[in-house]
């Protein structure tokens, strides 16, 4: 994982977000692990997952007062649970195949662990809004910020059915959708999509490659009719 | 902040409640009504338990999930054009303003722009559902305090609403209309002044919305005071749209945030009332409504010419990165949070609704209220649950 602060794809500077980049830097000091900027898109924050909570409170008091979302992501990389309808699902890739490649890769500000989460906050003085991140440890623990945010609240709950990561400090860790009874995690990769698995999914033929030899008419076509569009009303 | 106004807020309930105990020597202590999940207030199955205190509530817990459908893990299993088809049943009244912060947020990570004709029928056709869905709420609330002329006038001028995007999009609710790069089609001919006459009867009735219930003495006194959110607590638990408005906070996504749809081309303003309670949140649609007819107004006027679609592979892949976009919804901030890694589907989607965030302050402002108002302050909350279970 490289820091990858400083992004020059897009001439326009965004000195908004830039100065939000540098100043919340400095006020999350150590804690900040890693920073991501997207001009005129959004800024991601990636801090020690020890100091989740403070720096929710940092946040809060540079001016994000906004809660926007709070959620989880689920970096496992779980072909088998994605695609039951591929070739390689359905074990049809042979062993001297090419292997299937697969991307580890963990998104913006990076990641070291399976399960990361994911905080969305707005600073309405400032019009920015701003993406904290932060990795779960093996203790799938992490400080509720329930008290920073009153609004976090449902979405720990949430979180907690949907990928069995604890808050703690959170009272009531209640199922907030699923029946009481309900085992597993299920935004979790590795649970499956029962659904999926007893009937193939119909909308697979919706992105079937186009033959070969109709490829090139195709596309004449598309062109034909897009130039036509362009030029005429 | 809010942890102490929490505690002022409890200390003023148990105060309450022990004055009413007074002069009483019944306990009436520990009473539990559950409201839902089938009473008319709470707009589908949404149950909530309330502790009473004599006719005051104690605590009140929403309880739901009898609508979760599990969008977030449906949608990575499918294909970017596909996740359309779900995302338009999150809310069912609004259902093209549902797609447009999805699409937004693919086109962002594909680096596509659409063309301003499309940009444009975006945008009205954005404004369109946000009428036809703030237009039953304004009507409905007439029902949850007993008028029940209100919501018949809304669902007959509705649906003129509705016939117009069904003109369009061939679809009344579920219109699947907006495409990665564009819209799938043009507007027809002649909806441009079929669809400026539709504008003129939704203010003539707004007009009757506001002679029916908002000079409407009963309406005043049940929805005056009731259910008051302040600002900071607003923030803190994330409420959006109207609701926020309602609270005296000034801030609109599709003023500040635009994320690339016409709203800055026309002339309009954002409405805010500082009460915060229910009488604000209804006067704060009602205005956003007329609002929202003038937005239309002017943005058919001006349609520019051009192609409605932008160059865009037949087959969409979506290179890897994370997008949030949000928009200003008729129920509030919606937003999605796509993770992608250049697959045709998205690796995590984050749909972060109005309504669910909305409704988690119910807890905070029931406590202390009167059973009645119970419902007012759902009804004025304004929540479809579609949108809160996704």
């Amino acid at each position: 994982m490289t820091d990858e602060t400083t992004t020059e794809e897009t001439p326009l500077a965004d000195d908004k977000r830039e100065r939000l980049l540098n100043d919340l830097s400095e006020s999350f000091g150590e804690i900040l692990v890693e920073s991501h900027l997207r001009p005129h898109e959004d800024v991601w924050f990636r801090v020690k997952i020890e100091a989740w909570q403070d720096a929710a409170m940092v946040a809060k008091g540079a001016g994000f007062e906004y809660f926007g979302f709070l959620s989880a992501i689920d970096w496992h990389i779980a072909p088998e649970g994605r695609y039951e309808d591929t070739e390689f699902d359905a074990g049809l890739v042979e062993e001297d195949d090419e292997p299937v490649e697969i991307d580890s890769s963990t998104g913006y500000g990076g990641g070291d662990t399976r399960f990361q989460m994911l905080m969305q906050l707005y600073s309405l003085n400032e019009q920015v809004g701003m993406i904290l991140k932060a990795d779960v440890g093996d203790d799938m623990t992490v400080d509720t910020v329930r008290d920073v945010f009153p609004g976090a609240d449902w979405h720990e709950r949430e979180t907690h059915e949907m990928f069995g990561i604890s808050f703690r400090g959170h009272p009531t860790l209640q199922p907030l959708y699923l029946p009481t009874e309900f085992e597993g995690h299920p935004l979790r990769k590795d649970f499956p999509l029962l659904a999926r698995q007893v009937k193939p999914w119909p909308g697979v033929v919706d992105i079937e490659e186009i033959p070969e030899h109709l490829e090139a008419q195709l596309e004449a076509e598309v062109m034909a009719a897009f130039e036509a569009n362009e030029g005429g009303s | 902040m809010t942890a102490t106004s929490d505690r002022e807020q409890m200390a003023y309930v148990s105060a309450q409640a022990a004055d009413a105990r007074v002069n009483v020597e019944l306990d009436t202590g520990d009473m539990t009504l559950n409201i839902g999940p089938q009473h008319p207030a709470t707009h589908g199955t949404l149950r909530i338990a309330c502790q009473l205190d004599g006719e005051q509530v104690v605590v009140a817990e929403p309880i739901m999930g009898y609508m979760h459908r599990g969008y977030e893990k449906l949608c990575e299993v499918r294909t970017y054009p596909q996740c359309t088809t779900l995302i338009n049943r999150i809310d069912w009244l609004g259902s093209f303003a549902n797609e447009v912060p999805f699409i937004l947020a693919a086109e962002r990570l594909m680096e596509v722009e659409a063309p301003p004709r499309a940009q444009w029928i975006r945008t009205i056709l954005f404004e369109l559902s946000r009428i036809a869905n703030v237009a039953l709420f304004l009507g409905d609330m007439g029902v949850q305090i007993g008028a029940l002329t209100p919501v018949f006038f809304a669902f007959r001028d509705r649906e003129r609403v509705l016939n117009q995007i069904e003109e369009v999009t061939g679809g009344r609710f579920h219109p699947n209309f907006d495409r990665i790069g564009g819209l799938k089609d043009d507007i027809p001919k002649g909806w441009i002044e079929e669809t400026r006459s539709v504008m003129v009867k939704m203010r003539t009735f707004c007009d009757e919305m506001e002679d029916l219930l908002v000079g409407n003495e009963i309406f005043q006194a049940r929805c005056r005071g009731v259910g008051v959110i302040p600002p900071e607590v607003a923030l803190g638990y994330g409420l959006s749209g109207a609701n926020l408005r309602a609270s005296g906070v000034d801030w609109d996504l599709r003023r500040d945030a635009n994320p690339g749809l016409s709203w800055d081309q026309v002339d309009w303003r954002v409405w805010t009332h500082p009460d915060g309670d229910s009488f604000s949140r209804y006067w704060v649609r009602l205005q956003e409504t007329r609002e929202a007819t003038r937005i239309v107004d002017q943005l058919l006027d001006g349609i520019p010419s051009g192609p409605i679609m932008a160059k865009v592979p037949r087959i969409i892949k979506v290179p890897a990165g994370e997008a949030y976009i949000s928009t200003e919804n008729p129920l509030g901030e919606m937003g999605y949070y796509i993770v992608s890694k250049g697959d045709l589907g998205p690796f995590r989607v984050k749909i972060r609704t109005p309504s669910f965030n909305n409704i988690s302050i119910v807890p905070w402002v029931m406590r202390g209220v009167y059973v009645p108002d119970v419902i007012t302050i759902l009804g004025s909350l304004y929540f479809i649950l579609g949108d809160i279970d996704r």
